[in-house]
């Protein structure tokens, strides 16, 4: 009754389609350069790891990964520390403005990360942010954070509000009642919320490439000068891109069991 | 449930208004202070009143040309993948196997894609589809047809539509999923009682539980697809010709490329200015059907899925819930 006719065919057709393109770019990570160029081969018939040791003994190249988390992990701190108490404020009380601003937040997440690459330049170069991962951290806020809260006001949401009174009658200070119980009654939530923004900002590229230059580079960058600077080192290629996927499937890994309800940003 | 009014809760709010403005305000009025002005290099700016904007929404312009063209594009673009998306992945989400280890490795590999950064989604597709290198282009030339994605048009938009459908349809399908999860068992033992079909099950049950995450996901891929940028940019770089110049590649191709300040903010408010009325029209939609869905649980709590006139899960629900 759940599901259609001839679903396990379909569902294999389509697990298919998504990983084969996944599967070329591993496969081609392990090859030789000559052989990638001369001929079709399915799977790596000289199997080699020089690319991989390339990335791992070169610094510019390994220290492009390091870049991108720094900027990920404060992007994904700062947001969620400001996106909890707005969310709290969203779900239970009613203020000046809320509607408003609300819409204001969710319309940011929406404004296209091309519209402000400039503008973003030239602030934080005037601060003199620039080339450093708080700068890339910072310019992501702009997606993450009104995706933060509007996913943490999901769940917020779902706290019934009887344990806010029955808290504060008990003598608790809100600081207090704030750490100590509503952010364990939510931490699945805030474990979807940190989940959206390390993918959101692991995977940006535009913003993260033109606010930095050499200090704070990305590897998604790195990638994209380095392989028109070498001409066609396609295995090199391959295996930084096999490497950018690997922190992702970790997340993936780690939040399995939330996923459905993740997606749904905590509002079905 | 009633939220209180209480003014202090601003306090709250404060933290992130103060970060969300200084990232989204201060750099939109340079934008604002941008469009206005002609620049001659030499930081030396003049100003030019509303002339940016009569010559972007001319088509006889060059700049008005290339922007409504990209937009058209833009446009065609988002209709077409969420014209595949949408029922592909209820599809999808819909053939999700029910129990057991597979549900997570299906889960898994479906999220995959959606992690990977957006620059290697396009190197992947890169990759895949070259007709020397790549086993799809390989493949299809061996077939005998005269695929080339970097010098025919047609291929070319091809490929970066297969490319969006392999990136996103997850994102639908997993919104979906965490749909369908929410519907009780109840529910479909009801519609069997009655003998409902197949079909019958999807229009009355499935299809307006998941209408509210079907609503996020046509607003998330929307958007998305509005202001894409890297994957096409990496892949076909906007080529060949113009053929996949999209409206943030034209607008990077303007800001970065040729440093026109005035031109790139002028396009990138109006941009904006869609955008947000769009994100607006959703957002109205939204709100009232969350708050329809409110009233109409509050006076009559056991029909909330709307039922067939052919389907009375009421009387029927009640024994089975208790003996299940």
């Amino acid at each position: 009754m759940h599901s259609i006719p001839g679903r396990r065919v379909i569902m294999a057709l389509f697990l298919i389609f998504l990983l084969l393109p996944i599967y070329w770019l591993v496969n081609m990570s392990f090859k030789t350069n000559a052989e990638i160029v001369s001929t079709m081969t399915l799977w790596p018939h000289t199997p080699t790891l020089q690319h991989y040791r390339r990335i791992f003994t070169d610094e510019s190249w390994y220290s492009g990964y390091i870049n991108s988390l720094e900027y990920v992990v404060i992007n994904t701190i700062i947001s969620i520390s400001v996106a909890l108490p707005a969310a709290y404020a969203f779900s239970r009380y009613r203020f000046l403005g809320d509607k408003h601003l609300f819409f204001w937040l969710l319309s940011n997440r929406m404004a296209p990360a091309a519209v402000y690459a400039l503008p973003f330049f030239n602030l934080y170069s005037a601060i003199g942010l620039f080339d450093t991962p708080w700068a890339v951290a910072l310019a992501h806020c702009i997606f993450n954070v009104p995706l933060a809260v509007w996913i943490l006001e999901g769940f917020v949401s779902g706290v019934p509000r009887e344990i806010d009174e029955t808290a504060f009658l008990d003598g608790y200070s809100f600081p207090r009642f704030f750490i100590r119980i509503l952010v364990p009654l939510i931490a699945s939530g805030i474990g979807v919320a940190a989940f959206f923004c390390f993918m959101f900002s692991w995977v940006e590229l535009l913003l993260a490439r033109t606010l930095t230059s050499v200090q704070a580079k990305p590897i998604a960058a790195i990638m994209t000068r380095t392989v028109s600077a070498a001409g066609m080192d396609w295995g090199l290629l391959a295996a930084a891109g096999v490497l950018t996927i690997i922190p992702g499937a970790l997340v993936i890994w780690f939040v399995r069991n939330y996923i459905a309800s993740g997606f749904a940003l905590g509002r079905v | 449930m009633d939220k209180t009014v209480n003014q202090k809760a601003w306090f709250l709010v404060l933290p992130v208004f103060l970060v969300v403005a200084f990232s989204a305000v201060l750099p939109l009025m340079t934008v604002v202070n941008y469009s206005m002005q002609d620049t001659f290099g030499n930081n030396q700016f003049f100003w030019n009143g509303v002339g940016w904007f009569k010559e972007l929404l001319d088509p006889s312009t060059d700049l008005g040309g290339r922007f409504l063209a990209s937009l058209g594009r833009n446009l065609f673009f988002s209709m077409v993948i969420l014209a595949i998306e949408v029922p592909l992945g209820i599809v999808v989400a819909l053939s999700m196997p029910r129990q057991g280890w597979t549900v997570a490795a299906c889960l898994v590999i479906l999220a995959l894609p959606l992690l990977i950064p957006w620059n290697v989604v396009g190197t992947i597709w890169q990759i895949f589809g070259r007709p020397d290198i790549g086993l799809m282009g390989y493949t299809l030339n061996a077939m005998g047809l005269d695929y080339n994605y970097v010098s025919n048009a047609v291929d070319a938009w091809i490929t970066v539509i297969v490319m969006d459908v392999w990136h996103w349809t997850s994102l639908v399908a997993l919104l979906c999923y965490a749909g369908l999860k929410s519907i009780p068992e109840a529910y479909y033992q009801a519609a069997q009682i009655d003998g409902a079909s197949r079909w019958a099950v999807f229009k009355a049950i499935q299809l307006p539980k998941m209408n509210r995450v079907l609503l996020i996901a046509v607003l998330l891929r929307f958007m998305d697809s509005f202001m894409i940028y890297t994957e096409p940019f990496v892949v076909t770089g906007g080529g060949p010709g113009n053929s996949t110049t999209f409206v943030s590649i034209e607008l990077v191709k303007i800001a970065l490329g040729q440093f026109d300040l005035g031109k790139a903010a002028a396009l990138s408010l109006v941009y904006n200015l869609i955008i947000l009325i769009v994100c607006w029209i959703f957002y109205t939609v939204m709100t009232n059907a969350g708050a329809e869905r409110k009233v109409q649980a509050e006076s009559e709590p056991a029909t909330e899925p709307k039922p067939l006139a052919a389907l009375k899960p009421v009387t029927a629900l009640k024994p089975k819930e208790g003996v299940a």
